[in-house]
């Protein structure tokens, strides 16, 4: 275990309602924003939870990856409203510049493609979230100027 | 206080389309013309007109600036904060610059929001200020939990998750169950594609969420709450999280409130991308740190809840009630609205519609004032269709219907629901049996898969939609429809199954006539689905100038440069649309049906 994911643990108090908090901290933690089998048996153990219980939390939530992911979870909203606004423009356009297909992972390691329910932006459709930040009025030409920028900025 | 106050909204919405890249260059032009004193900018929370942003509002002249660009922001404070002359070019006007003539808020009546947009929302002080925690006080200290009860129950405030319980109701249920302790809920899972009010509230005024949680606390008789958030709106988050500490800090949560023997506190805790959890027993599942799956109820969570104790969980809207009633009391608040929904409900205007954004209205006006006199009606040159109302368990209602009194019992009665208040509006480019699929697969995707008639009716249903827009349907499809939609109605555990087919079933009540021109016809008169429309080139509009050529990706158009007409070789075609995009001549159309 390492230091980092000891303070974590250190954090939670031995009550299994904190799970899924934990196992947010834990994929945040992990580089590769997931969460490995690791990181799912220290919460078992943690908590005082039968792994199988953690496991099933974790899989049960769209918002937990066990497979490794890209250091930016690019995820745009497939909702009806943003549907409407060319949501889909925007998906082709960052399958296009990132060279993957939804749900993949580029071979740098830099970004992961997903798709997510309502983001409550809706007046400003089509919109994205690239790790905690939104973007909105988005535009093929827009997207390939946030990405530009991420990979700039690192 | 300075001599000018600048309120920069700074909602998601604002944020995502650049507010704080204003903020800066407003700060940079101040500082550059020496009006750092003068000039107070606070950031706020949601102002409502969402499509406009980034927004200005700048007292004392009230003038809104809108769409504003980080380059404008030299301009605004060199003219208007150092001369004293409004940049006309930016602002959003009605007949005056004063915002009530402006029509999109002046059939408003904001309740829940009168702070989100006017405070800072990170600065308790200002929240206190207009009022905040004095219906605590007032609670706490001059009146008993069950006048409090009482008092709730007089307004007539019922549930603004989508339900419609009375509130007043579910609390003298959770004050009279036995067993301690008891816990208070608040769902702010918002998950309902369209819906953004409690974003909004727990963005922009998330103290007063928390006062309806701790005067609920009170009534109730309960010493802990939860707020579930999703983690969708981590602003939210963060500005749930200093509103926490801040209120600890001044002593609004914790042991001993306002010196009584009152006790309360509150832990935020965060979901994980599962809509389902929005559905009351799953989300108290959840908090439990388990799979966010619904049970049956009965027992209800205000007997069997949280930890199976006695729970009382309300929404994010219905909390930010609270305050209002008790200081205002009951009867005030039952004097808006229609006989059975009293107050006032936000709706999240969103679709093709001019004004979208978030307004808050007096419940009973109709959806046309809503739609047209609020919302400005479709952008020019398009039509009314349809108004989706109440997200994935709501419905679409027609033109004909557009007088119909927004309330629970009316809306229902035509086959939409409140539900949590997204409003949709679509215009004659919207194809119904496009967008009830598009519903479908929502709720199909969501079904958490714990129920059989949830988990694989939404998917036969789902099965059967999908083979009408491919132009497959058959005769028989409609009923067959009609018939699985009742079955996972009434057979479903939870509220997701019960109302999931409420997109097919209104779209077969008001646009049957569309399913079956796919059907029968292979048309869709929408022009949406692509199996069933063909693209075509008017041959005496057509120039050859070869654009469309050279923009078919399947080389279906052909033709010769200068020897027009051109045509499309429809075996070929995957009707994409490039060709009718590159037409500058409007020699390319698209047509409903197959060609031939």
């Amino acid at each position: 275990m390492t230091v980092e994911k000891k303070a974590i643990l250190q954090k939670y108090p031995r009550a299994p309602d904190v799970l899924l908090a934990l196992l947010h901290e834990l994929q945040r933690a992990n580089p590769q924003n997931c969460l490995t089998p690791e990181d799912l048996a220290l919460a078992a153990a943690h908590l005082g939870l039968p792994l199988a219980r953690v496991r099933d939390a974790a899989t049960f939530y769209t918002m937990f990856s066990l497979k490794p992911r890209g250091k930016h979870v690019i995820r745009v909203c497939d909702s009806p409203n943003c549907h409407l606004f060319g949501a889909w423009s925007v998906v082709e356009e960052l399958q296009r510049l990132l060279g993957v297909g939804v749900g993949e992972t580029t071979p740098d390691g830099l970004f992961t493609l997903e798709l997510t329910s309502c983001l409550g932006a809706c007046g400003v459709a089509p919109v994205m979230m690239v790790d905690d930040e939104v973007f909105g009025n988005l535009t093929p030409e827009k997207v390939r100027r946030i990405l530009g920028e991420l990979r700039g900025g690192g | 206080m300075r001599r000018l106050q600048v309120l920069l909204c700074s909602g998601s919405a604002c944020q995502s389309a650049g507010a704080l890249e204003v903020k800066k260059a407003l700060v940079e032009a101040l500082t550059e013309l020496g009006l750092t004193d003068e000039v107070q900018i606070v950031e706020t929370g949601c102002m409502g007109p969402c499509e406009l942003g980034p927004i200005l509002l700048v007292y004392p002249e009230g003038a809104y600036y809108v769409r504003v660009k980080p380059k404008d922001a030299r301009e605004i404070a060199q003219e208007h904060f150092l001369k004293g002359r409004l940049v006309r070019r930016l602002l959003w006007t009605g007949p005056t610059p004063e915002p009530r003539t402006i029509p999109f808020f002046a059939r408003q009546k904001k309740v829940v929001l009168a702070n989100c947009g006017q405070i800072d929302p990170e600065r308790i002080e200002e929240y206190i200020a207009v009022g905040g925690y004095e219906a605590l006080a007032k609670a706490l200290t001059r009146m008993t939990p069950e006048e409090v009860i009482a008092e709730v129950t007089r307004s007539g405030l019922r549930g603004r998750g989508g339900a419609g319980f009375p509130t007043g109701r579910k609390w003298q249920a959770v004050r009279e169950a036995p067993g301690k302790p008891k816990y208070v809920i608040c769902n702010g899972d918002e998950g309902d594609p369209g819906a953004f009010m409690d974003r909004a509230i727990l963005e922009g005024d998330p103290h007063s969420v928390l006062e309806g949680m701790a005067i609920a606390a009170y009534a109730v008789g309960a010493e802990k709450g939860y707020i579930y958030v999703r983690a969708e709106y981590p602003l939210a988050v963060k500005r749930l999280e200093v509103a926490l500490a801040q209120a600890r800090k001044y002593g609004l949560l914790g042991p001993r409130i306002f010196d009584t023997d009152f006790s309360f506190d509150v832990e935020l805790r965060i979901g994980a991308g599962a809509f389902v959890c929005g559905e009351e027993t799953a989300l108290i599942a959840s908090i439990e740190g388990r799979r966010g799956e619904p049970r049956p109820r009965p027992p209800y969570p205000a007997q069997v809840g949280l930890f199976g104790q006695p729970t009382l969980i309300n929404n994010v809207e219905t909390f930010a009630n609270i305050r209002h009633i008790i200081l205002n009391g009951g009867a005030w608040f039952a004097q808006m609205g229609t006989a059975t929904s009293k107050g006032t409900k936000v709706f999240a205007l969103a679709g093709q519609v001019r004004n979208t954004g978030l307004v808050e209205v007096p419940m009973g006006i109709t959806l046309r004032e809503l739609i047209f006199d609020i919302g400005g009606g479709v952008p020019e040159g398009r039509r009314f269709k349809a108004v989706q109302i109440g997200g994935p368990s709501g419905g679409c209602l027609p033109e004909t219907l557009l007088d119909v009194p927004i309330d629970y019992e009316s809306l229902k009665e035509y086959g939409a629901i409140m539900g949590s208040g997204g409003v949709i509006v679509l215009d004659d480019s919207s194809c119904m049996v496009n967008v009830a699929k598009f519903f479908l697969e929502f709720t199909a995707d969501e079904s958490c898969g714990k129920c059989v008639p949830c988990r694989v009716g939404t998917r036969l249903m789902l099965g059967i939609l999908e083979r009408i827009v491919r132009g497959e349907g058959r005769e028989e499809d409609l009923l067959e429809l009609e018939r699985l939609a009742q079955l996972v109605r009434e057979a479903s555990l939870c509220g997701l199954g019960q109302t999931a087919p409420n997109p097919v079933l209104s779209t077969l009540r008001y646009f049957r006539e569309e399913y079956w021109a796919h059907i029968r016809d292979k048309a869709c008169p929408a022009g949406v689905c692509p199996d069933l429309l063909h693209y075509d080139i008017l041959a005496e509009a057509c120039r050859a100038c070869d654009l469309c050529r050279r923009a078919c990706p399947t080389g279906a158009v052909q033709g010769t440069p200068r020897h027009p007409p051109y045509r499309i070789v429809q075996e070929l075609c995957i009707r994409c649309g490039a060709c009718l995009d590159a037409c500058p001549f409007g020699a390319v159309v698209k047509r409903p049906g197959r060609k031939g």
